[in-house]
């Protein structure tokens, strides 16, 4: 029999707390250490983008290309019915071949929705 | 096997005889961070060692071989150079947003790090939705990377985030389609059971063809997942001068730094977890003896062995393969890997529900 229960604590919430502090301390402790050791010199010009040497022109955080926004929409879309797939993932042994049939009809809108995207042409680069 | 909860429960008892129980909780709680911290902080040292060496070899090189021997505290040169060096405060950045961005990238990495079972008893968080909550936790480092890139306030950094973005969250189908090939063979989400059901074989061996498909599958997409090998395009260095972490100076640069080999490390030892077994020796069923040699070898080393071979078959990928282009990119994940991901899961599912009637 395996155990999975370290120090025999059953409380996973807060191990998985006790984790995400781990990582804020980690970062706010090397911050901390390199704000004491690291040197400091001012200079007006080192405080510009870290782009090609000349002066920036415009604002950076501006409008963007739309590309990358469509492959977010279609990644929302397949992502939440991935997860709604997930709890019949779990049970497909005990729900046998029924299971499958009710799933099938999820499973056929969700490849009927990328075809759709696909004839669109929404799965191509522009 | 060994179980090792028997010596975590021995110290639980053993302090539990001297104090209150909270004390106990609240002591073993801080023994556990401080164990995830120097672990996380070996694991990222031993990386850059290994990833160093291992390029070296492959352009015939020799790697860092001066500061001690073979080289082996280079990393921790490394680490120290990077500590000392300023923290460059930038005229026109998102300040807020520019500092929280570290913060995010490292705690997904944590979070999905405390999840991998790294022995018999010595798996830190066991939910029993554990490879989910794995799934859900490492989606989060791309929202850092995001924040980095649009709150530094430089083009590059833009487009280099806004690409990672776009392949980070492609290709996350990927890797939640192919765990769900094999969440739906192992029947449970939990990470001690997925090790569990696999006691007898494992299931690279066991999961017949769709197994061997959700691995290549798993193995491209985590490769797209943590931003290297062919698919670096957000830090293409020849477009894009470092990418989203362009204008990270120090220290704040090195946290990205650590969570792309940490991110390397948990893909790899996600793909031993779901695969090779996660930390349960090699079996084959009907050798007894050999079974009962494999079981002297501590989980550990099994589990260490798998991730360290996995993340060799990652970086050999880096130097064998050239850099894609970011539609050729798309298109493979959107019009090959998906497809083909849809029509294995479907596959396995046809074996399990009707494999046992045939």
């Amino acid at each position: 029999m395996i155990s999975t229960a370290i120090f025999g604590i059953e409380n996973n919430a807060m191990l998985a707390v006790v984790g995400l502090c781990t990582g804020v301390v980690l970062v706010a402790l090397a911050m901390w250490l390199a704000g004491l050791i690291s040197p400091r010199s001012f200079n007006s010009q080192k405080g510009e983008a870290y782009e090609c040497g000349i002066p920036t022109r415009g604002e950076s955080m501006s409008r963007f290309s739309v590309g990358y926004y469509l492959f977010a929409i279609l990644f929302l879309m397949f992502d939440v019915e991935t997860v709604f797939l997930f709890p019949w993932g779990v049970r497909v042994r005990e729900l046998g071949p029924d299971g499958f049939g009710s799933i099938a009809f999820f499973f056929g809108v969700l490849v009927l929705g990328l075809i759709y995207a696909w004839r669109k042409g929404a799965l191509e680069w522009k | 096997m060994f179980d090792f909860s028997i010596v975590t429960e021995w110290f639980n008892s053993f302090l539990g005889s001297y104090m209150p129980a909270w004390l106990v909780t609240v002591i073993e709680c801080l023994g556990i961070g401080v164990g995830l911290l120097v672990l996380y902080a070996l694991i990222a040292l031993f990386y850059i060692y290994y990833e160093r060496k291992l390029c070296a070899a492959f352009q015939c090189r020799l790697g860092p071989n001066r500061v001690g021997p073979w080289g082996l505290l280079q990393s921790f040169a490394d680490m120290f150079k990077i500590l000392i060096k300023e923290l460059i405060a930038l005229n026109h950045t998102d300040k807020f947003l520019f500092a929280l961005a570290p913060y995010l990238v490292i705690i997904a990495s944590m979070l999905a790090f405390a999840v991998l079972p790294w022995g018999n008893g010595l798996q830190i968080v066991d939910f029993n939705i554990g490879i989910f909550f794995l799934i859900a936790v490492s989606s989060i480092g791309v929202l850092g990377i995001l924040l980095a890139g649009w709150s530094s306030n430089n083009k590059f950094t833009l487009i280099g985030a806004m690409r990672s973005g776009a392949q980070m969250v492609s290709y996350e189908l990927s890797i939640g389609l192919s765990v769900l090939t094999m969440v739906a063979f192992a029947g449970t989400l939990s990470v001690g059971g997925i090790v569990q059901a696999q006691e007898r074989l494992w299931f690279i061996f066991s999961g017949h063809i769709p197994a061997i498909i959700a691995f290549i599958i798993y193995m491209i997409a985590g490769t797209a997942e943590t931003n290297r090998g062919p698919f670096d395009l957000p830090e293409a260095e020849s477009e894009l001068t470092a990418g989203y972490h362009t204008e990270y100076s120090g220290i704040h640069f090195g946290f990205f730094y650590l969570a792309e080999y940490l991110n390397l490390f948990i893909v790899s030892g996600v793909a031993s977890l779901l695969f090779l077994g996660g930390w349960m020796p090699f079996h084959v069923p009907g050798w007894e003896q050999f079974n009962h040699i494999m079981d002297y070898i501590p989980g550990i080393v099994w589990f260490l062995g798998k991730a360290f071979f996995l993340s060799f078959i990652i970086i050999w990928f880096k130097w064998t393969f050239p850099r894609l282009r970011i539609d050729q990119l798309l298109s493979l994940e959107w019009k090959y890997l998906l497809p083909i991901n849809l029509v294995n899961l479907v596959l396995m599912v046809l074996i399990i529900v009707y494999g046992a009637h045939i």
